[in-house]
Order: C-alpha cells, then structure tokens, then sequence
C-alpha cells in the first residue's frame, strides 16, 4: 500500500462515518463528494445549504480536512472534486490520473495583527520590514525602519515577539509565498509553504491559536485570515503594496488584487496574486480552486457537478461577502465559465 | 469428552471452555492491536527510514519546505515537558490522595472526589484554551518574571518571558495528569488493609508515621499510577500545542517555545502533501510509540527494584 493510499484511506473512514450518518438515500439521487482546503469551507457550506434547497435531488458534502488532503484525495480519485488554497503543483498534476482544472471560486487574504498598547491609528509597513520582521532581523519596535512608516505613532522601545501559525495551513503558504516575492532573503533562507522552518516566534494553532496568543501577549505581531480579523475585530495593519501605495486590507482592495493580476494570470489560472500590480492591490491575496477531472467518468454526476461549479461561480458569489470573502473579478468568471464549459463525460459536453 | 474442552479447561465443562477461550480472545485482540499498529507505523514510514537513517533521531532540523526532517527537538520537547508535569502533579497528586483517605472528613472527602474527577473530564481543547486565555498570561505575569527574579542565574530561567514555552506546556499537562494519578493512588491508598494502620498506631506512631507506613504499602500502586500519569502527559496533543509554542528547537530555557511528538503530527499531518513528509511524520509517530515503550519501561524496572528493597526490608 502506497502512502498516498495509507491517507486514503484514513480520510476516507471519516467519509463512510458522515455518509452512514447521513443515511441512505433515494435511488434518482445524485450524491457528490469534495474535500479539501479548510479557508472557503464556510463559504463552501453555505453554498451547499443554498444549493440543495433548490435541487433536492442532489446531495454534495464537502470535508474541509485541509488542502494537502483535497489533493491526495481527488488524485487517489476517492472524491468528486477536491479544493485547495495554492494551486498544484507540476509534478502532483502528473501523479493525478487524468487532466484536473483549478476553478477559482473566490479570494481570500492574509492580513498582519499586532498587539500593541497606547497605538490608536493602524500601523503601515513596507514588504521589506515585514519580511526583516519575520526573519528576526528587525528586533524592536521601535526600529528606525518601523518608524519611517509611522512617523505620527509612538512606537515603544520593546522587544518584537512574533506569533506563526503552528499547524500546516494555506494561510502561512500565501503568507510566506507574499514575503519570497518581496525579500531575496526570505526566498533563499525560508522559502513558501504550508509549514515553513519560521526563523523566529511561537507557532499558534489555527487563526484563533494566533489569535490568542496575540490578544494575551503584549508586543505581539502575527498573521490570520482576512474574514477571521474581521469578524473578531482585531487591529490590521496596511501594508505598501507595488505601486507604493499603504492599503487596508478589505473585500475590495482583494479583488483589486486578482484584477492587478490579470496579465500575469496563466491559461489554466494557476497564479500566484499576491504583491500584486495595480493601485488599489491588497498585496498578500489569494485564490482558492475548487479542483474537477476534465474527463468525468459518471454522466450524471458529472453533470451535477458542472451544473453546481456553474452556480457557484454565478449565484454562489454573492454569498461571499457576508462571509468575507472577496469575489472573483468579472473577467476571472469568465475564464472560469470556460473551464467549466470544457468539461466532459465519455466525450459528451455536459453543459 | 471431546480433547478440545479439556485443553481449554481441566473441568472438562464446555461452558468454562467457551468463556476461556472467548477471554484469550480479547487479551490476544489488544496484542494484535499493538502489533498491527507497530508494522502500519514501521511500513509507512520505510521511505523516512532509509533517506534518514538513524541520523533522524540525532537532527534538530524540521523544514519541509526544503525536505530536511529531524527528531531530536521533538523527542526533547516530549520528554522534557512531560517530566515537568510529574515533577509538579506527582506530590500534588500523593497530597489529595492522603488527605482524602487518611484525613478528609466525609462530607469533605466526596465533592473534593467529585471536582477532582471532573477535571479528568474536561476535553484537552478546552484546557489548550483555558491555556492561552488565562494560565499563560497568569504565568507570564505572576510566575516567570519571579522564577527569572531568584532563579535567574539557572539557565532554566533565562531569556524573553512571553508566557508561551515548555513551562506552560509542562504546567497544563501537570493540570490534566492530577486527576488521572490522584484517583489512583486514592483507590490504592483505600486498599491498604486498616490493619496496617492499626498495627502502625499500636505500636505508637503519629499520624505522619502511620502515613508513611500506608504509603510504603501502596508504593508499587502508586509507581502504576504515576506511569498512567506519565503515558497521559506524553501522548497529549491539543492542550499542549497550544501553549508550547511549537517551535523545533532545543533551548536550556524552560521559557522557550518547544514542540513536542503528538503535537507536531497534529500540526502538521493534514497538509503533508510530499510523501518523504508524511513518511517523517509517521516516523515521529513510530518514535513516539517507542518513547512511550521505553519511559514504561523504565518506570516499571524502577517500581520493580523498589518493591523488591522493601518487601526483603
């Protein structure tokens, strides 16, 4: 049994228990399954709730059991469609067993929290002091190169604690991949990943691990999710994106982002977004994909799941921002629109 | 009479047959398991084994992002936090015992009982919480700038205090470990024969010394439950990767970030996408397996020497 099959099969145990739990269905029903990256699964879960309520013939479940796992998993073929945060990589694109589109379905971003007493207005900082930052370079915050940026704020003179994320996560893979693109240093020391070897800090678990340990620990800097920031109300700084401009981090600023990042964006929309072009860009932004075989081997279902996807990115979007997530660009949609379209079952377009 | 019955039972009675062999059955079921986890844990993480070899156990590197795996901080970080929580829980625990067998009064003795079983009920997650949100920033405040104060000249207790390191990890497990150990040495405590007591009193000891003599009867119940104890604090995952830090790293300083076996397969298990990563990871969970193997071990080797002095005493 190879590994990936160990994890197959591990995560497939969880499947069977929710598919018992959930019981057996009709026999004209057409059930799908997705698993996958955790950040849109909120999202993912409502559009399911919105979905079924108009198509009571369709039931699809989606496991948000982390990216690395959505992708094992449709490659071993166990689900339907599978979801990450970052796109695949080359070589994992040829251990699938057939050709797998990336549909974006929407934005996310990574935003910087801090905790520090007697700051009333929101820090700016440039891409290279976050990066010396986190590579504990810059050791106080009250560091020349912190000041220039803040010039009207009394930074105290108190050593900088920085809080990561300590379990693997697409957060600290946007994360990392935003501070190789702006640091040379950061590139060759650190490089980008869902589990990088941080220089420096403490690793909290999951955005709200980070979270605390920022809210409990004076002098903190960490990273969380844009819609987890938003929702606990914690201070965001703006960061200096490419054309030198401080941004606020927000739904907007995202979309900007993947808008900026247009010309840059590859036929199969594989891209990374984040220190994006463009003026109003919010630098650290990503996509999230929804992952589908090209080539569907089950008509019906792969019907139901090219009509879902189509939805997703129409109707589904407007779910998005009350969830705080940034909807895809117009131009985005239709290329995705095309994805969608190219799907097949034995040949035969499905929609 | 078949041959089966009488090999399975010397009555001969089909009926004892049946329940012994249906009793073999569940001892062999926990064998197989114990088995069958060593071979899945051995066979998966063959890929690690061979890349690595034994220089895993010896290598603080951790990055997967360029494929480097190493052991050694983790193994540290187990064994390290672990002891901290016996060395806090163990005479915590031998308190609430002796004073709720040989002191309490009754009305006392039952909800002390109660509470103190609770906390062994309380989900570790709910504990890594309570952890961040008040036992941190209490340590923080209260407890590590004064260990830093009187102790700083050990090298435990140096460097930055930001409440979140091997400590707080050591302290939350001691919290979660009390409950286990306390509730047995109580029930061990409660079966030393009341004739001991007596014989101890007769002869005219105080309280103290008719105490000693309980627990010098009980000490190969009480070693048992401090291994309980002890296989508890090495196997938790949630409560502790919440405070410890979860950083790789070896540091004499009790204040800083650690990482420990469970946390870091908890951590990082779900986004291990290359195989030579999840072949790591599963190599931390055979090495755990095996820490846990060793330190039982050495705990009952200890138990067994103990006992012995006392019983030729």
């Amino acid at each position: 049994m190879s590994l990936s099959k160990f994890t197959a099969l591990v995560l497939s145990a969880a499947f069977s228990i929710a598919l018992t739990a959930c019981g057996g269905g009709s026999s004209s029903e057409i059930r799908l399954q997705g698993a996958g990256a955790t950040f849109p699964n909120p999202l993912y879960q409502k559009w399911l709730s919105e979905y079924g309520k108009a198509h009571a013939n369709i039931k699809i479940d989606y496991q948000s059991i982390g990216s690395g796992g959505g992708i094992k998993q449709i490659q071993s073929r166990t689900v339907d469609f599978g979801a990450s945060d970052s796109p695949m990589k080359d070589e994992d694109l040829k251990a699938a067993p057939g050709e797998l589109l990336h549909i974006p379905t929407v934005l996310g971003a990574v935003v910087i929290t801090y905790n520090l007493s007697g700051v009333s207005q929101p820090l700016r900082f440039s891409p290279d002091v976050v990066a010396d930052i986190f590579l504990g370079k810059i050791k106080k915050w009250n560091d020349a190169r912190i000041k220039a940026d803040n010039a009207n704020t009394t930074l105290p003179d108190s050593d900088i604690t920085v809080v990561h994320r300590s379990d693997g996560s697409g957060t600290s893979a946007v994360f990392t991949d935003y501070l190789s693109k702006v640091s040379a240093e950061w590139k060759e020391k650190v490089g980008a990943g869902t589990s990088p070897n941080w220089p420096v800090g403490i690793g909290g678990k999951g955005n709200e691990g980070v979270t605390g340990q920022v809210k409990q620990t004076p002098n903190t800097i960490g990273y969380v999710e844009l819609a987890y920031a938003v929702q606990n109300k914690l201070p965001v700084a703006l960061l200096k994106n490419k054309s030198g401009n401080f941004i606020e981090p927000s739904i907007d600023a995202v979309t900007a982002a993947a808008a900026g990042a247009l010309a840059a964006t590859p036929e199969d929309l594989r891209v990374s977004i984040t220190d994006s072009a463009g003026a109003t860009a919010y630098p650290i932004s990503s996509y999230t994909y929804i992952l589908a075989y090209k080539n569907q081997s089950d008509e019906a279902k792969g019907k139901a799941l090219v009509d879902f996807l189509w939805w997703g990115i129409h109707d589904g979007e407007s779910f998005a921002k009350d969830l705080q997530y940034a909807p895809l660009p117009a131009e985005i949609v239709k290329r995705a629109e095309a994805k969608i379209t190219s799907i097949t079952a034995g040949g035969k377009s499905l929609r | 009479m078949s041959d089966w019955r009488k090999r399975l039972s010397p009555t001969g009675n089909s009926g004892d047959a049946i329940f012994r062999a249906a009793m073999f059955g569940t001892a062999l079921l926990v064998v197989t398991i114990v088995v069958a986890m060593i071979v899945a844990l051995a066979a998966h993480s063959t890929l690690s084994i061979r890349q690595f070899g034994f220089g895993f156990l010896t290598s603080r590197e951790w990055n997967p992002i360029k494929g480097q795996f190493g052991a050694l901080a983790f193994i540290y970080g187990t064994i390290v936090s672990s002891l901290i929580a016996l060395l806090i829980s163990v005479p915590l625990s031998l308190g609430i015992a002796i004073f709720l067998v040989e002191q309490a009064p009754h009305y006392l003795a039952r909800p002390i009982t109660f509470l103190v079983e609770l906390l062994a009920a309380i989900p570790s997650v709910v504990y890594g919480l309570w952890g961040i949100f008040v036992l941190a920033p209490f340590l923080r405040v209260h407890v590590e700038p004064h260990l830093a104060r009187w102790f700083g000249w050990v090298p435990l207790f140096q460097g930055p205090i930001t409440g979140i390191g091997l400590l707080t990890g050591g302290v939350i497990l001691a919290i979660m470990v009390t409950p286990i150990i306390s509730a047995v040495v109580r029930d061990v405590l409660a079966a030393v024969p009341n004739t001991q007591r007596e014989a101890a009193l007769a002869l005219g000891a105080t309280k103290w010394e008719t105490t000693l003599v309980v627990l010098v009867n009980g000490a190969p119940g009480i070693a048992g439950a401090v291994i309980l104890g002890l296989g508890r604090a090495i196997g938790e995952t949630m409560a502790v990767t919440m405070v410890i830090g979860n950083r790789p790293e070896i540091s004499a300083s009790l204040f800083q970030p650690s990482y420990t076996l469970a946390s870091v397969i908890a951590n990082e298990f779900t986004e291990a996408t290359a195989d030579i990563y999840l072949s790591s990871l599963i190599e931390l969970g055979l090495i755990l397996f095996f820490v846990t193997f060793v330190v039982n071990a050495i705990a009952r080797l200890l138990v067994w020497r103990v006992t012995r002095r006392t019983v030729a005493a």
